[in-house]
């Protein structure tokens, strides 16, 4: 066992599979493992709770979202709202350009009829192809696994809204005012859902997730993936979930159930 | 022709030395904020009894802590609220007519106030918001004022 454990560090240092497998062996492998995996469970299911203000978002870390999709219900769009709201992004009637960090997307299965319903943001790659093609570095995944865009460094070239599978970042092209204080946007950027990096290292939840309790049907779970005592780390440790488009091997943050 | 035209010259440049002269004076005159030669700008006095760091220190260094903050926050969300930009904004927020802070549109802003004097010209608040926010679901609000209480 103990063998196991030391064995990925030199073999594989960038496994994704590395930290769900011990997730996953955890209750057999308890004894061994129970030191490294009490550090972890001292901050509680959430971790940035121990993360002082003058501390450095850690890679310990690896803030994620599992969303029920069974759960979601076509007709409810409180993330949307919520995201709106939050980040106060106000459109100009314009679909086509309007910034849009969360959607909700329905889906039918033509054989069956089968009707889904899930909202799609950005998935917070582990390999996020929006960073590899940032001429600047603006784009950039954060310690902590969030995908983010540094609008101090962003000149608007929009290479990463196309090198994104997931549609998932919009451009300002407006002179913006009246912007919320914890989340500045201006023209000339490029933008896209921060997890409300704002909230999370204030130890609150992502909007979204907060709406879908609250007034949804609850199916957005947010946690740290990295955390085997977590809520979120168990659930897929023991359910089936999965990834959009896994096949890109980009290994996403966000992963769905029942899709 | 020639020395016709250069009296023409020397003579205008006089006229307009001694115009601008008179402009300067009647200005100093009129500034009656300090008995100096040279105007002054108007900056708002900020609220609390002092700022993050010595006065003269933020007159000269502000530029560098904001920017240092700046990429400690966005790339490694460092959170501290000392040098934070919300911060400045929020002590640093001028009353317009209507009780309501004035925004970075108005000359009477506090960085405005100085920056315009100084031609100097920030892209900050294109993004950045000029006036407070108060941020009610925040548990870490007063802890500037905590701190410099000490
Ligand atoms: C706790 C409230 C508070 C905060 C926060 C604060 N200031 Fe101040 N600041 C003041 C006060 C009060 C003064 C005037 C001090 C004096 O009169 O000597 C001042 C003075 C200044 C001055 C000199 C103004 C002059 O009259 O020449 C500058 C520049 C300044 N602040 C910039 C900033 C910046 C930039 C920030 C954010 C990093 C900031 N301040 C944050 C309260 C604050
Ligand atoms: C194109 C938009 C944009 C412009 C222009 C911009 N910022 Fe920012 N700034 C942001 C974003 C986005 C954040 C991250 C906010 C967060 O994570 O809470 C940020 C965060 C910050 C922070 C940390 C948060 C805070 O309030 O303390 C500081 C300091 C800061 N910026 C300073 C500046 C300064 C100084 C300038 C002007 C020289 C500037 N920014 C211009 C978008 C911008
Ligand atoms: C006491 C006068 C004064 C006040 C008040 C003031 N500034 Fe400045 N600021 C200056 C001067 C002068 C410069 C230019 C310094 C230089 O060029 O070396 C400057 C430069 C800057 C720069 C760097 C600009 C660049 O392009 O390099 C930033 C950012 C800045 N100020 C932000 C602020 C903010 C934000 C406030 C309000 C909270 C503020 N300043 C208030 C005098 C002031």
């Amino acid at each position: 066992m103990n063998r196991k454990a030391d064995k990925p560090a030199t073999a594989m240092p960038f496994d994704p599979g590395r930290r769900s497998f011990l997730a996953g062996t955890a209750a057999t492998a308890g004894v061994a493992l129970a030191p490294g995996i009490f550090l972890y469970s001292v901050g509680a299911s959430r971790s940035a709770e121990a993360r002082a203000l003058d501390e450095a978002a850690s890679s310990e870390v690896r803030w994620g979202m599992l969303i029920d999709v069974n759960r979601c219900d076509s007709g409810c769009n409180d993330c949307v709202s919520a995201c709106v709201t939050e980040n106060g992004l106000q459109g100009h009637g314009r679909p086509a350009t309007d910034p849009q960090w969360i959607r909700k997307i329905d889906l039918r299965d033509p054989n069956t009829g089968r009707e889904q319903s899930l909202p799609v943001m950005c998935q917070h790659c582990d390999e996020p192809p929006c960073v590899d093609v940032c001429p600047t570095g603006a784009s950039f995944k954060r310690a902590d696994g969030i995908v983010l865009v540094n609008k101090h460094t962003c000149i608007g070239c929009r290479y990463c809204i196309s090198a994104c599978p997931y549609k998932a970042r919009s451009f300002v092209h407006e002179t913006l005012e009246d912007q919320k204080s914890y989340a500045p946007r201006g023209k000339g950027t490029v933008e896209s859902c921060t997890l409300c990096v704002h909230r999370i290292d204030d130890d609150r939840q992502p909007a979204c997730v907060e709406a879908c309790s609250d007034t949804g049907g609850g199916a957005m779970l947010f946690g740290d993936l990295n955390n085997p005592d977590s809520e979120i780390a168990r659930r897929v440790a023991q359910y089936a979930s999965q990834q959009i488009r896994a096949d890109l091997g980009l290994n996403p943050a966000v992963r769905y159930r029942n899709l | 022709m020639r020395l016709n035209r250069s009296a023409m010259i020397t003579i205008a440049v006089a006229l307009a030395l001694f115009a601008s002269l008179a402009v300067v004076v009647t200005a100093a005159e009129k500034n009656d904020r300090t008995m100096s030669e040279v105007p002054v700008p108007a900056i708002p006095q900020g609220q609390g009894e002092r700022c993050v760091e010595d006065t003269d220190f933020m007159r000269r260094n502000h530029m560098t802590l904001l920017m240092h903050q700046r990429d400690d926050t966005m790339l490694q969300g460092i959170r501290t609220k000392q040098y934070s930009l919300k911060e400045c904004v929020n002590c640093h927020a001028v009353q317009g007519k209507d009780e309501s802070a004035v925004s970075v549109s108005d000359p009477k802003h506090f960085c405005r106030a100085c920056h315009d004097y100084a031609a100097v010209k920030i892209d900050c608040f294109e993004c950045h918001s000029s006036r407070p926010e108060i941020d009610a679901a925040s548990p870490h609000d007063g802890l500037i004022a905590e701190m410099l209480k000490e």
